[in-house]
């Protein structure tokens, strides 16, 4: 994205920063329900666009941010909060970025498939051994216009990074990387540290956005903190809408959070089947195929 | 010293649950090339059905095996001939189809996962079968423990001698190995590959239907079968039968030893600090046949 | 005789039953063009890439003036100053030619960013013969374009050595006089290159000297003419009934 369009994108997220005092009640909840889609899925991009990874961990980080602020909202002030789910999400996307990124992509698709289920059972082990409470309270003061404007930030801060990484070194070994791999590595580029640096920076906004959603629940296990459908929904938002442009998997956030939020209306107790087939209809409706929408789409063409 | 040889069996029983499991993906992964996310889903399927007809028809497992196997033989046939083969046919690479494959069976997973919620809910099931004590020297287990481990091992065996000693077996090891070549002396490569998927298909529903019989289990938990055939493949190296059987009963083994000594809860915890114990010290799997 | 800038010693590696490289031995001097020949099959491209660090040896060592690289990640050995190309050439297809010359510039020793690097991008470009080209992507380029362009990437890295593997092969005669000429100019310029080649003509004008393989093993060494005179040498390339 260029500086002014950049510039043009922070203005509009202030334009629309308005909504809570237009409407506080289906609007806003709708406008939030796309804000963190929008954080999401374009956190997601930033890292599987330019590195073909194709991650499943979302739900994870988001579940650790929104649990972290389940266990310790109440003890800390807000911004300590932030911190501390930031630096236990950052931990353990280090450690998956590290036992994963130098092979191949079946196992890191493969280690993140698993991780969110993993992580609920570790934090329900530990509520039902250690603290003997499972399930809690999310009594905070944080109103839902706080919320809405606090993932409005989160977005806006997320595009200013990735413009600043697409002009960056690192933005540029990335995109060696996902050209070749092997041509990267012969040119000097520390591959894997490069592609777990980025993993983490994507998971932080992942894990923030679970920190910053969690108010919206009064009540939280680590059933609904953890919920696999996260990662499923931003994964078919990120590819639909595209990859590529910072601004791409918005295109697909918007119509999609809106179908699904008629369809968990309307079909509450079918949306996962509803959810999984539009998914395998989006699958079998792109020609060149998933890869194809991770593959760099514009070729230019020279005469 | 009771105690270690209950655990040793029970974890021999679950070991081998898993080798047949993980030797149904090692078909569709190795053999036809479709990682399938949705595997998981299946083995609870199979569960399922095997509680459906002992409860409602009076089926006892055992001989539910022989409907439910090539009914999830003929289930995988179709599944690959009308989802899958389509991304076969499109793709232009091994890594183009390997994305594909993931997104599509990701998908599968919830599709499946639902219709069983929507069917059975999302509470645990078992049923009694064969629950009685049987006294072996050093411990006491349940004969269907014991059943379902011999069945495992004669259908295990009996997967293991068609591959290594009949023409088609030699096709679909040809195909593993290399599809091009294997085109070059005429085997038909997709119909190799749609039998590959239904037959590691078969091997999954098996897998489900032994585990009925002495595991509890609900409609969400395929994820968790899904996630342990994959590591013991891995770990087995990709295509490697025999890697899988010692991955397996290690699994096994490591999964009851936590569950007896540690907490139930970490099971889950166990396989994945052997899955980073494996990618960490040994990425090609314990048996060093690259893994691609 | 002066001091190898590379020196390989007792380099192996095996994959699976088959001894790829066994117990390889050779320097390479600074300055001079060392042509490293061999039959099909017989580990040439093994050794360059277990000199560059895309596979690690089962055993041996490579020093760099002095400096042990053998077992290091490919990405140090690049930066310690080994640039190579590849057998089937490896362009960053959708990056811009300029682009694909950054990438050489912008992690290698002597790394370079922004205007500074835009330029010597240009000049890369330019000796290489692709002045003017730097915006086209890649992908459009010729072959013989594209094995330039591959060249221009791995001198961006302002490398010690440069590891040539088979950058001749498939010209037509004319490019292939230009590619001979360029790799000649290289020379003038005091660079050091270890080339993989089955050019001959090309071995014969451009090599100081050559290291023969046959069977991942060394069976001579010395000026082109006398190895290429050597018994041995015609026996590995031409079967034993003809020699």
């Amino acid at each position: 994205m260029s500086r002014n369009a950049l510039i043009f994108a922070l203005l509009v997220l202030a334009a629309l920063s308005a909504v809570p005092w237009l409407d506080s009640g289906f609007w806003l909840a709708l406008s939030i329900n796309i804000a963190q889609y929008a954080v999401l899925a374009t956190a997601w991009a930033v890292f599987s666009g330019p590195t073909r990874y194709v991650s499943l961990a979302t739900a994870a980080f988001f579940g650790i941010g929104a649990y972290t602020v389940a266990v310790l909202g109440e003890a800390l002030p807000w911004p300590a909060v932030l911190a501390a789910a930031g630096v236990i999400g950052v931990l353990v996307s280090l450690l998956v970025g590290f036992a994963t990124l130098r092979l191949s992509g079946v196992y890191f698709v493969v280690f993140t498939f698993g991780l969110a289920e993993l992580i609920r059972q570790l934090v329900t082990w530990f509520e039902v051994n250690v603290t003997r409470t499972i399930g809690r309270y999310v009594f905070l003061d944080i109103t839902q216009a706080q919320i809405y404007w606090q993932l409005l930030g989160l977005f806006g801060l997320l595009l200013i990074l990735g413009t600043w990484l697409r002009a960056s070194r690192l933005g540029f070994a990335l995109r060696v990387i996902g050209e070749d791999e092997m041509v990267a590595r012969h040119v000097g580029i520390d591959t894997a540290r490069a592609k777990i640096a980025l993993f983490a920076l994507s998971a932080l906004f992942m894990i923030l956005t679970g920190a910053v959603m969690a108010p919206r629940w009064t009540y939280l296990d680590p059933a609904i903190a953890f919920n696999p459908t996260t990662s499923f929904q931003v994964l078919i938002m990120a590819l639909l809408g595209g990859v590529h442009a910072l601004l791409g998997p918005l295109l697909g956030v918007v119509p999609m959070a809106l179908l699904f939020e008629v369809l968990s209306a309307n079909f509450p107790n079918h949306f996962s089947i509803l959810l999984g087939a539009v998914f395998m209809l989006v699958v079998y409706a792109v020609p060149r195929g998933v890869i194809g929408l991770l593959a760099r789409t514009q070729r230019r063409r020279v005469a | 010293m009771e105690a270690a040889a209950g655990t040793l069996i029970s974890g021999l029983v679950l070991g081998g649950m898993y080798v047949l499991v993980a030797m149904g993906l090692t078909l569709q992964y190795g053999v036809a090339r479709i990682m399938n996310l949705a595997y998981g889903e299946f083995v609870v399927a199979a569960a399922f059905a095997a509680l459906w007809l002992f409860s409602a028809v009076g089926l006892n497992p055992l001989l539910g095996l022989l409907l439910v196997m090539p009914a999830a033989f003929l289930v995988n046939l179709l599944v690959y001939g009308i989802l899958l083969a389509p991304l076969v046919r499109r793709a232009g690479s091994p890594a183009a189809l390997e994305s594909d494959s993931i997104l599509a069976t990701f998908g599968l997973l919830f599709v499946v996962q639902g219709v069983m919620l929507a069917a059975f809910g999302g509470a645990y099931q078992s049923y009694p079968y064969l629950s009685v004590p049987v006294t072996l020297p050093g411990a006491t287990v349940t004969a269907n423990r014991l059943v379902a481990l011999a069945f495992a091992a004669v259908i295990g065996g009996g997967v293991w001698l068609w591959l290594a000693h009949t023409r088609t077996g030699t096709a679909v090891r040809a195909v593993a190995v290399n599809p091009l070549a294997a085109q070059l002396v005429a085997i038909d490569v997709k119909r190799v590959a749609a039998l590959a998927f239904g037959a590691g298909g078969a091997l999954v529903a098996a897998g489900g239907v032994l585990v009925s019989m002495f595991l509890t289990f609900n409609a969400a938990m395929g994820v968790v079968f899904t996630m342990k055939a994959l590591v013991v493949v891995i770990m087995g190296g990709v295509g490697n039968l025999m890697g899988c059987l010692v991955a397996g009963l290690l699994l096994g083994l490591v999964e009851t030893a936590v569950a007896t000594w540690v907490d139930p809860g970490l099971t889950l915890a166990a396989t994945y600090a052997m899955f980073l114990a494996v990618l960490v010290a040994r990425p090609a799997g314990l048996f060093g046949r690259a893994a691609r | 005789m002066s001091a190898p800038l590379l020196r390989v010693t007792g380099l192996t590696r095996a994959f699976g039953g088959l001894v790829a490289v066994n117990a390889l031995s050779f320097g390479v001097r600074p300055g001079e063009i060392l042509g490293l020949l061999g039959p099909n099959g017989s580990g040439k491209t093994t050794a360059l890439n277990l000199i560059s660090g895309a596979l690690a040896p089962d055993a041996g060592r490579v020093e760099l003036e002095g400096r042990l690289v053998s077992g290091l990640p490919a990405h140090r050995i690049a930066r310690l100053g080994i640039a190579r190309t590849f057998q089937l050439v490896r362009p960053l297809p959708a990056m811009s030619c300029t682009e694909n010359v950054l990438a050489g510039l912008a992690f290698g020793r002597d790394a370079a960013w922004d205007g500074e690097a835009l330029e010597r991008a240009e000049a890369l470009l330019a000796l290489v013969g692709l002045g003017g080209k730097g915006h086209l992507p890649a992908e459009v380029l010729t072959y013989v374009d594209q094995k330039r362009l591959e060249l221009a990437r791995a001198l961006a890295l302002s490398p010690r050595l440069l590891l040539l593997d088979e950058w001749l092969a498939g010209l037509n005669p004319t490019e292939l006089r230009d590619g001979i000429a360029l790799i000649h100019s290289l020379r003038e310029e005091g660079r050091t290159v270890l080339m993989v080649e089955h050019v001959m003509d090309a071995v014969r004008s451009l090599c100081d000297r050559c290291v023969v393989m046959n069977a991942g093993a060394r069976i001579a060494e010395g000026p082109p003419a006398e190895v290429l005179a050597d018994r041995e040498v015609i026996r590995a390339y031409l079967g034993a009934e003809d020699a």
